[in-house]
């Protein structure tokens, strides 16, 4: 075991001397990048294709040195943050999923994004429970055993917490996608119909709302229209194929396409059913929009139409210089499916239409890529996107003239990046 | 079981579903016996929420702020409190029932809550004797100031929203000018600058 480490360790420090020595001959701006390109050799040639590297030579891991499979080392920066000054708990806070250095639609179970509102409940399968009451023919308990038993559906849908980008509402706070648009996810979702549950228990002709509540220590409770619950509502236990992990909820969440995330009550433990709002601390004190005139909008439950360039983005500038470039982007509505994307580069005075690709699925993430020609001036970054209901993404200032600068939450707005001529690039607002 | 289509769970006790069920809904639905004056309320307050909230619930650090705040929602810096912004006492009840005190949540007996929520009643001024009394009798009998104050979700009605308009693609402004920077506030956490030039 002592010796294996040792050559492990050996053989790092072998790859990495050879590394520097192989990117200084390339030339040092790839280097300090850190992405080395295909440039032009030497006569001699590269010396990673020239020399025989470890990796050439030596034999690797073998199976199931990793049982849990981990990122490569070189992917370390990709990473969930946090913003230590926007929550007075880490408990009750917030962290952020790296969409900058993501692509497709999925996002990896380890990268999605958190926010919980008294930490991460630890919960023994065997020990949780769901309970239906209130309004219904027979109040049930279920056992997680029991929740397995029900036909299953899989969906693909996008989880925004109801502040992404809520921080933005006054300008440009934060440099990078992660920070402005990281609390959204994207997944795939294993579980039962909530109708199927709810017919179990059998609701009664008097129901218009139910309330999820969860077993951790906040107890999250949000009303839900039953209209909503019996459409497309679904009790999950897995995501993206394997179990929910700790913070999204394990063992089992409520998953509510295309509104709030503050509504996808996670470590479910019970389901109300009444004939009013119960008006909860979570949809009165919180996650109501407060508008300029003093009035507050509630139960604003839909996300509406909205989109990113993930990259080029401050945490993802340009390194390659002028020529071809990839803009790569996500775009999303709780209404339904995107239609179009749109992208600008010069701040919003015109528009091309970019690529949607991959799958383009009712209610989640859309990729969307622009490739363009960089003639190596600045860019002011824009995209726009339209939902399948004729929603248009609107401007941050068209969003400020209708609401004010204190909703919080529910801020879709066009984001725009400045592209500066060395490729670096910055979170602003335009006029 | 003979419950259902698929015959799945089992029914639940009314034992259980009492340990669970604790929500309390505006119209008073859910309100558990009991009672409790704000003067009581202030001695579990000061041991039990000031260390977070502060001694008038004016909020310690980066806490929330329980009290103050009223007639600020038009204001460049809203201060939105129980007294200023809730709509509904029975939030109050509920929440502080369900949630705190953090990290030591359900600790509360029931007249506790009855005697705190009264003390927050007082600190923001809607009862202004300290020997008021809260109890599930005359519970409904009060209200917040800011009830009337929200509204339904119109959102759709929005100018940019309501006409589903086509947008514009070429030549939509004269100039663009940038406005404000991020890197200017200079706030972003030290990993989210390890890649800027």
């Amino acid at each position: 075991m002592t010796e294996k480490t040792e050559t492990k360790d050996e053989t790092v420090a072998t790859s990495r001397r050879r590394f520097l020595t192989g990117s200084l001959a390339a030339g040092g701006a790839a280097m300090a990048a850190g992405l080395a390109t295909a440039g032009p050799a030497a006569a001699q040639g590269e010396s990673v294709i020239t020399e025989i590297q470890d990796w050439n030579r030596y034999l690797g891991d073998g199976v199931v040195s990793q049982p849990y499979g981990v990122p490569s080392r070189y992917e370390a920066n990709v990473v969930r943050r946090d913003v230590e000054w926007l929550t007075a708990s880490r408990e009750s806070s917030v962290s952020f999923t790296p969409l900058h250095e993501l692509d497709g639609i999925i996002t990896p179970n380890g990268l999605c994004f958190e926010r919980h509102h008294a930490g991460i409940a630890e919960i023994e399968p065997s020990q949780h429970r769901l309970m239906i009451n209130g309004l219904v023919d027979t109040p049930l308990v279920f056992t997680m055993q029991d929740l397995m038993r029900f036909p299953r559906e899989n969906h693909v849908y996008f989880l925004e917490c109801a502040a992404n980008s809520g921080m933005e509402w006054r300008g440009a706070q934060l440099n990078g996608c992660q920070y402005t648009h990281g609390m959204v996810h994207c997944v795939v979702y294993t579980g039962v119909k909530l109708k199927h549950l709810l017919g179990e228990a059998g609701v009664k002709t008097n129901a218009k709302w139910i309330l999820p509540e969860g077993a951790d220590s906040a107890a999250m409770t949000r009303s839900i229209p039953l209209e909503k619950a019996l459409d497309d509502c679904l009790v999950a236990f897995k995501m993206n194929g394997e179990a929910l992990r700790p913070e999204q909820g394990y063992p089992v969440r409520l998953v509510v396409p295309g509104w709030e995330g503050n509504m996808w009550v996670k470590w479910l433990r019970r389901l109300e059913v009444g004939d009013q709002p119960w008006h909860q601390r979570e949809e009165t004190s919180k996650y109501t929009d407060l508008l300029a005139n003093g009035k507050a909008r509630r139960f604003t439950w839909v996300m509406d139409v909205k989109s990113v360039i993930t990259s080029p983005s401050p945490q993802a500038p340009i390194r390659h210089g002028r020529g071809r470039a990839v803009i790569s982007g996500l775009a999303w509505s709780g209404n339904g499916k995107i239609k179009r994307v749109d992208v600008s580069i010069d701040g919003g005075r015109n528009w091309t239409t970019a690529r949607l690709d991959g799958p383009s699925l009712d209610k989640a993430l859309h990729r969307f890529y622009l490739d363009i020609d960089w003639d190596g001036s600045e860019l002011l970054l824009q995209s726009r996107a339209i939902d399948e209901a004729g929603f248009v993404q609107p401007t941050k200032n068209e969003l400020r003239a209708a609401r004010g600068e204190n909703s919080i939450y529910h801020n879709n707005g066009i984001q725009t990046w400045y592209v500066k001529a060395d490729g670096t690039v910055e979170n602003v607002e335009v006029s | 079981p003979t419950h259902g289509v698929f015959h799945l769970g089992r029914a639940a006790t009314a034992d259980e579903i009492a340990a669970w069920d604790i929500d309390v809904r505006p119209d008073g639905v859910g309100l558990p016996e009991g009672r409790g004056t704000a003067a009581d309320g202030e001695v579990l307050f000061t041991e039990r929420c000031a260390s977070c909230h502060g001694d008038f619930g004016e909020g310690a650090g980066r806490w929330p702020v329980l009290a103050g705040g009223r007639d600020t929602l038009k204001a460049d810096r809203p201060e939105k409190t129980i007294g200023s912004y809730w709509p509904y006492l029975s939030t109050v009840y509920d929440y502080v029932r369900r949630a705190m005190p953090f990290g030591d949540a359900r600790s509360l007996s029931d007249d506790e809550v009855y005697a705190i929520t009264a003390y927050l009643l007082y600190l923001n001024d809607v009862v202004t004797d300290d020997s008021f009394e809260l109890s599930r009798e005359n519970f409904t009998s009060v209200k917040l100031p800011n009830e009337e104050n929200f509204i339904a979700d119109d959102r759709s009605a929005e100018p940019h929203y309501a006409g589903k308009v086509e947008p514009c693609m070429k030549d939509c402004k004269a100039e663009v000018k940038i406005t404000m920077r991020a890197r200017v506030l200079d706030v972003t956490p030290e990993a989210g600058k390890e890649n800027e030039g």
